[in-house]
């Protein structure tokens, strides 16, 4: 009982940075019918800004108090995230703007590559590290329930805590503010939202630059807990099927759906994965997600696609 | 001048139906193939074949493929690479396991295979639409990379996955140089292309661009959509699987899972989407900028380089593809979002009046 409710709690936290990584691509979808594949590179992108930053502060000016450059490396990472955004709405989707969605799915791999090349050859291409001073050590929780009780990572918990808070300040900034108000105007319906004197350009860039700063959160998390390297960016390929499952336009369903795929890949990991050779994780997430999509085709909370001839 | 069709007039239906109405078009297409089959191999090198014209061929035929499925049926398919394994695979199996089976017969059997897998996976485009698809389709990738490297029997016990053919025969003629290889790829492209071409421009090929076009209004005048979704998915993963058998077979010798991995399925809907949905021409060209277009970056870079002075690292130079990559993509797509077959297209249109204005 006791592994298998470390298996849920270790599955939940896992889910919790899915649903951060997948909260970029729903904010992209929502905003501008963007299916923005480019969401793995601008982690990477993201997290490599940091990384290097944090490495090279201290040199350009003298600050040796680690936490006070990571402060100042997450900044300048965030300003270099909007200056990427404002860069993609200004080159690339303003001239793009009536497409098809095929062909914006193919403009975002198209800017997935340019991040990837660009990153590495600005910042390098070596593994680097994030140190934000994450406790690594385990605790042990619950042990007045169960014998020996169970097993958490404290990071984990600490980084749950940090997309948890982050998923709350965007969905207070979507609901409360006027920006946010816009932004759903926007996604709702762009013509509309633009006839009330909405500009839909400039919404596109903040929608860019929250999806920017998202990536940078969860590139963050990720690069303390993996190592900042270029199979970060595949971690959008992970965060694929939570957003499916939860829906293209819904901010909870990416959450709920992060939650139930984290689950779901530990669970099989560990309860099928010994009976046909281990290593099943990454298909299982797709396959539990289109085992939803067959009786929802629009994802757990996604809008009812409705054809009209 | 040249390129007009005043005067040729067609006085049976036979004569309006063929796949090349045009008395220019006829004739072009014999001087392709003439160059083809002929002066190519008189004058290409070995580099030339190995390097590009190899690759061209099996990925001009996988784009076929993929263009059937995603051009043609509209079904956004991110799962070509996975075909393309099952394809190679599939075909592995059948030549290593059967004494004495001949080549061609196994390549089509790994076609066969892919078709299955290309059915089954198919299922969902049933009831998933769009990108919602798209995203589905990767299952598909994510699961035969991780069969062909997890489920021994079908690599035969190797291990990580990685196979070897050797001793290719076709017919009793040895296929080991570059110019019998050249031949076998072009010989199965003709074919296969003939068959596309004929099979998008006959019921099942409007049925297919009837359900692109929308599925609903399809399917309220009569066509089944899922016989029109599956049988694309069906002949598409045909043509793609006999692809990847022959992009192991030919032009790797010896593979892994990781030759067919997600980034190849990417490649492919780049060939689709810059070549031009919806036209087998388009595929061609395609199959050619992505495959010129790494090596001719390669190439030009460190030429670049040296002009200005500067010492690119081998690093340097992959990254700086992948970002001009990038950026030529979108380029390509803001400028012509309809692809290379738009600008063929528009290209002919202007030969019809030209050198006269009117």
């Amino acid at each position: 009982m006791a592994f298998f409710l470390e298996t849920l709690l270790g599955g939940l936290m896992a889910g919790m940075l899915y649903s951060l990584v997948a909260l970029g691509f729903v904010l992209i979808f929502k905003a501008s019918g963007v299916f923005n594949f480019a969401q793995g590179a601008m982690v990477l992108f993201a997290a490599l800004a940091m990384a290097r930053f944090a490495e090279w502060i201290p040199h350009w000016t003298g600050i040796d108090n680690p936490m006070l450059a990571n402060v100042v490396a997450f900044v300048l990472a965030g300003v270099v995230m909007f200056l990427v955004a404002w860069l993609i709405e200004r080159l690339v989707l303003r001239h793009l703007v009536n497409q098809e969605g095929t062909t914006l799915l193919m403009a975002t791999l198209g800017i997935t590559y340019f991040l990837e090349g660009l990153g590495q050859t600005i910042f390098g291409s070596d593994i680097y590290k994030i140190d934000i001073g994450m406790p690594k050590e385990p605790i042990f929780m619950l042990e007045s329930l169960f014998p020996g009780g169970v097993l958490v990572n404290k990071e984990d918990v600490i980084a749950a805590a940090i997309a948890a808070t982050l998923v709350t300040l965007l969905s207070v900034f979507f609901q409360k503010t006027s920006t946010g108000r816009a932004l759903r105007a926007v996604a709702d319906d762009h013509q509309a939202a633009q006839s009330i004197g909405i500009p839909l350009n400039r919404i596109w860039v903040i929608v860019w630059c929250v999806a920017g700063v998202v990536a940078l959160v969860a590139g963050m998390i990720w690069g303390s807990k993996l190592g900042v390297q270029f199979s970060l960016a595949t971690v959008a390929l992970r965060a694929l099927p939570v957003v499916i499952l939860g829906g293209l336009t819904s901010v909870p369903g990416a959450i709920i759906g992060g939650l139930i795929i984290g689950v779901g890949e530990k669970l099989s990991e560990v309860y099928l994965g010994p009976f046909v050779g281990g290593g099943i994780e990454i298909w299982f997430a797709y396959v539990l997600a289109l085992v939803f999509l067959l009786f929802r085709p629009q994802g757990l909370f996604g809008e009812k696609i409705i054809d009209r001839v | 001048m040249f390129y007009r069709e005043n005067g040729q007039f067609k006085t049976t239906y036979r004569a309006d139906q063929q796949i090349f109405p045009i008395t220019q078009d006829r004739i072009a297409i014999a001087l392709i193939l003439a160059v083809a089959f002929l002066a190519v191999p008189m004058l290409a090198s070995d580099y030339l074949f190995r390097a590009i014209l190899i690759p061209f061929l099996i990925f001009s035929l996988a784009a076929i493929g993929v263009n059937i499925l995603v051009g043609y049926c509209g079904q956004i398919s991110l799962g070509s690479g996975a075909f393309m394994a099952v394809g190679a695979y599939g075909a592995y199996n059948f030549f290593v396991r059967i004494p004495g089976m001949p080549l061609i017969p196994s390549l089509i059997l790994g076609g066969l295979c892919a078709t299955f897998f290309g059915i089954l996976f198919g299922l969902p485009s049933l009831r998933v639409k769009g990108l919602y698809l798209a995203v589905a389709t990767l299952a598909a990738q994510f699961f035969a990379d991780w069969m062909f490297l997890r489920i021994k029997w079908f690599t035969n016990d190797s291990p990580s996955g990685s196979v070897s053919v050797s001793n290719l025969q076709v017919f009793g003629l040895e296929v080991e140089t570059p110019l019998s290889k050249y031949f076998l790829c072009l010989g199965i492209l003709v074919v296969i292309g003939l068959l596309a071409k004929n099979l998008v421009r006959g019921a099942i090929g409007r049925e297919w661009m009837a359900i692109r076009d929308m599925d609903v209004a399809a399917a309220v005048i009569g066509i089944r959509p899922m016989y029109a979704k599956l049988s694309a998915f069906a002949v598409s993963s045909f043509i793609i699987g006999v692809a990847g058998a022959l992009w192991g077979f030919v032009y790797l010798g010896a593979w892994e899972p990781a030759a067919f991995s997600v980034d190849q399925s990417f490649r492919l809907l780049f060939m689709v989407i810059i070549g031009g949905m919806g036209s087998i021409m388009g595929s061609f060209f395609g199959a050619a900028f992505i495959v010129v277009l790494p090596i001719a970056l390669n190439q030009a870079l460190p030429l670049l380089g040296s002009l200005f002075g500067l010492e690119i690292s081998t690093a340097g130079i992959s990254h700086a593809e992948l970002i001009i990559f990038g950026a030529l993509i979108v380029w390509f797509l803001i400028v012509e979002p309809h692809g290379l077959a738009k600008l063929w297209s528009i290209g002919k249109q202007k030969l019809r009046l030209w050198p006269f204005p009117h």
